[in-house]
């Protein structure tokens, strides 16, 4: 297929499309309305099924309904919008069901602003809602790598049954790409989902439920989650190192989504007028975070700068995976102020 | 020897953890009789509210979903809409529906989802141990009112179906009582019909039911009775608010309240 | 080799729009591009920007604080980006609306009465597309032509507005290439 120029929350709408999604569930949020708006145009020409919702609080439940009868389920969202999400999401992840969650973070905290921010980082990570539970999150730094990851959320989500969410910031919602699409998925070869709740025609009924009032259950459930999670970390960590293939780096730099790109940016500025050694790594899966990997490129560095569109979310989880053998600086900025890649490289110079 | 009365095949056969006197069993009892009548067990799904009903998933006899406090009519709404050909109920109470849940369900009711929902007002919250609903009667002593409810302070009791009935979206609204075996009748019409609207796929269907809750009450099952009929029935009258134009010969058995009350 | 253009001016005067026709044209050259909006309460009025970057190799940060190019066509976007450019930079100005200069000599100027231009071909509306045409009459990163073919795709559906759209184009495209820079 030929490729297109394409807004990111458009091109994540065809992307949810093509991965057999039909079945939309939402609220307008700056910035990721283009997401919902594209989908309600786009849907009756593929049988799909948009509802805008009176709140995200409402749309998470109606994802909830959605992945409880057996369907692939979108929504998308904006960081105030996915703190209102917390609680329906905290429900999906015990009852195992399946769905995919787009945050298109904004600056925060409160309102905040409607700026690209990467300020949401541990909330994604480290907890969102209530209770024992994780989310797999995936942050792509292009429009195209945000479709190959949203077509590849709804796998994972099947495969595990659990909610998968797409990191990206204000800039790769607004930003247009050119972007190849994935085939079309046949519906017919989506998994079946013996446990859906679709009527118990010739079996006992199916319960959606995550409510254990003896203790011993309610534990049960929470170690069920936790092997879940143990293996999720085992296969699905993904990350990129860019040049960082050649001897001892001066600088390594830790950046993930579109910082990425201007971390690599500012880091071939460097490299050419200052024949400064500087590579990017630079972590796809936030979590389950990739540590070794990680801890493999930092082997190789001086020192390590992690950048980030927010005041430091990230540089724990570098800390985590140097464990002191290096010295670890930070440089970001938030709010929707976005670093540039000459600030970037002013940092690299100090 | 022919058995003259069971379990409907909608119920499980469990003894439920509801106090003496409260109603919800009966009305369960509606719920299922109505699914049974109509044939549409095996392709019907109930979400249970949080609330002294949390645990309804184990008694009916189909398939289920715990929902998160007021949450049930956007999980209907979102079931339903992902398999139309379903039928999607929701069992909520007053503190789930008229408190927490007032948006999920003025807007299902306005999108006009073809969900059918059961909603129990007994005038407190019984779950969390008697404090104050936004259906809690004026004047009426809770944990959390313990002077009785002061209209000047917490506003007054929320009639829901009323409120629901300004929508302009077409709808089967009812309201009926549990507390005497004719308001039983009545109800169990009602509840027939909403669901009957649905498997049609005509409108979105709400039947209010009056219940009594003697524990948190402070009151025998006798005195809750007459608590409800003098207090409650005054302030949120019975009948059908509003019924949609349906093509077809009348049901029989329709439930027979004056229209509009 | 990369080029950076930012394209300013008020909202609503069609400045995303010349930003997307030159990705779109990027895009069928093979080229790597990326078309970022400044997005936010300023659909109407107030300044709106787009940066597109055009390049061999794929992309870097589509966020640029010293771009090589800046089409400006309102005071306030000149005031905003002349400052920003790099050194030998070019400036297209839109002298209709801005009658200050840049006091930099370090940067290339082009100024064009891009809505009288308009004006004059009966099409006030497409004051945009002469400034997009003379931005490419200077720094042609892609041939006018595929920009040509990008217009014709983009007023696919509103095939009434085409042939103005094209005129008003290569009119700045040749005014630019003629160097008639108004002083």
């Amino acid at each position: 297929m030929a490729k297109v120029l394409m807004k990111g929350c458009e091109a994540i709408g065809e992307a949810a499309i093509r991965a057999g999604c039909r079945n939309f569930f939402g609220y307008p949020i700056t910035p990721q309305t283009e997401v919902p708006e594209y989908l309600a145009k786009r849907f009756p020409e593929v049988g799909g099924i948009f509802v805008q919702a009176e709140s995200e609080v409402a749309a998470i439940n109606m994802l909830y309904g959605g992945a409880g009868v057996g369907k692939r389920v979108l929504t998308t969202s904006s960081s105030p919008g996915i703190s209102l999400m917390a609680e329906g999401v905290s429900y999906i992840a015990a009852c195992h069901l399946p769905i995919v969650l787009v945050n298109i973070v904004r600056a925060g905290p409160g309102l905040g602003g409607i700026l690209p921010a990467q300020s949401d980082y541990l909330q994604a990570t480290k907890g969102h809602g209530h209770g024992d539970y994780k989310l797999l999150v995936l942050a792509p730094s292009s429009v195209q790598e945000a479709v190959d990851l949203i077509y590849e959320a709804f796998d994972l989500a099947d495969q595990y049954l659990t909610p998968v969410m797409v990191m990206g910031d204000g800039m790769i919602g607004q930003m247009m790409e050119p972007v190849e699409f994935p085939e079309m998925r046949d519906l017919g070869s989506l998994p079946s989902k013996s446990w859906a709740a679709t009527g118990a025609r010739g079996r006992k009924p199916n319960i959606i439920n995550s409510l254990y009032l003896k203790e011993e259950a309610c534990n049960a459930n929470s170690w069920k989650l936790k092997e879940k999670y143990d293996e999720i970390v085992k296969k699905e960590k993904r990350s990129e190192a860019y040049a960082c293939d050649d001897g001892e780096l001066d600088v390594l730099m830790v950046a993930y989504g579109t910082m990425a790109r201007i971390c690599k940016t500012a880091a071939d500025e460097v490299r050419r007028e200052d024949k400064k050694k500087i590579g990017v790594f630079r972590p796809i899966s936030l979590w389950p975070y990739p540590y070794e990997a990680l801890a493999a490129e930092a082997r190789k560095a001086k020192r390590i700068l992690v950048v980030e569109m927010s005041t430091g979310q990230m540089v724990e989880d570098v800390q985590l995976a140097v464990l002191g053998s290096k010295p670890i600086d930070f440089y970001g900025e938030t709010g929707g102020v976005v670093p540039s890649p000459d600030d970037v490289a002013a940092k690299l110079r100090e | 020897m022919k058995k003259i009365f069971g379990y409907p095949e909608s119920l499980t056969p469990s003894h439920t953890h509801y106090c003496p006197g409260c109603t919800h069993g009966t009305i369960h009892r509606l719920v299922a009789e109505s699914l049974d009548e109509l044939g549409v067990r095996e392709r019907t799904v109930g979400i249970a509210p949080v609330g002294c009903s949390v645990l309804a998933y184990n008694y009916f006899n189909c398939d289920m979903f715990e929902a998160a406090h007021g949450r049930a009519p956007a999980v209907a709404t979102g079931a339903k809409r992902c398999r139309p050909d379903l039928v999607l109920f929701t069992y909520q109470g007053d503190g789930d529906l008229a408190s927490i849940g007032t948006a999920e369900i003025i807007h299902a009711a306005n999108r006009g989802e073809k969900i059918t929902v059961i909603f129990v007002n007994n005038a407190i919250y019984g779950m969390t141990g008697g404090q104050m609903a936004p259906t809690t009667m004026p004047g009426q002593v809770t944990t959390t009112c313990p002077f009785g409810r002061n209209t000047e302070h917490e506003g007054h009791p929320i009639r829901v179906v009323e409120m629901i009935n300004t929508l302009e979206t077409p709808a089967f609204l009812a309201r009926v009582s549990s507390h005497t075996p004719l308001h039983v009748i009545e109800a169990k019409k009602a509840i027939r019909e909403a669901f009957r609207l649905q498997v049609e796929g005509v409108c979105f269907s709400m039947v209010e039911v009056l219940s009594i809750c003697p524990t948190n009450w402070g009151l025998t099952t006798a005195e809750s009775n007459k608590w409800l009929e003098e207090t409650m029935m005054p302030y949120y009258p019975l009948g059908v608010l509003k019924r949609p134009a349906v093509d077809r010969a009348p049901d029989p058995m329709a439930i027979a309240l004056p229209e509009g009350v | 080799m990369q080029t950076e253009v930012i394209m300013s001016g008020f909202g609503g005067q069609g400045l995303m729009m010349i930003g997307k026709l030159l990705a779109y044209a990027g895009l069928e050259e093979g080229k790597c591009v990326t078309w970022l909006p400044s997005y936010g309460p300023e659909m109407r009025g107030g300044t709106a920007n787009c940066t597109v970057v055009v390049g061999d190799k794929p992309v870097g940060s589509p966020l640029i604080t010293s771009p090589k190019a800046a089409v400006v066509m309102n005071q306030p976007s000149l005031e905003k980006f002349a400052p920003m450019l790099r050194k030998d930079g070019l400036l297209v100005v839109n002298s209709s609306m801005i009658p200050i200069k840049s006091d930099r000599e370090d940067i290339r100027s082009f100024r064009i009465k891009a809505n009288d231009v308009a004006a004059e071909l009966g099409n006030r509306r497409s004051a945009n597309l002469v400034m997009l045409g003379a931005y490419l009459g200077l720094d042609e990163v892609v041939s006018h032509e595929t920009l040509l073919k990008a217009i014709d795709k983009s007023f696919e559906a509103k095939k009434q507005f085409l042939e103005g759209n094209r005129k008003a184009f290569m009119q700045g495209y040749e005014r630019a290439k003629a160097g008639q820079s108004d002083e």
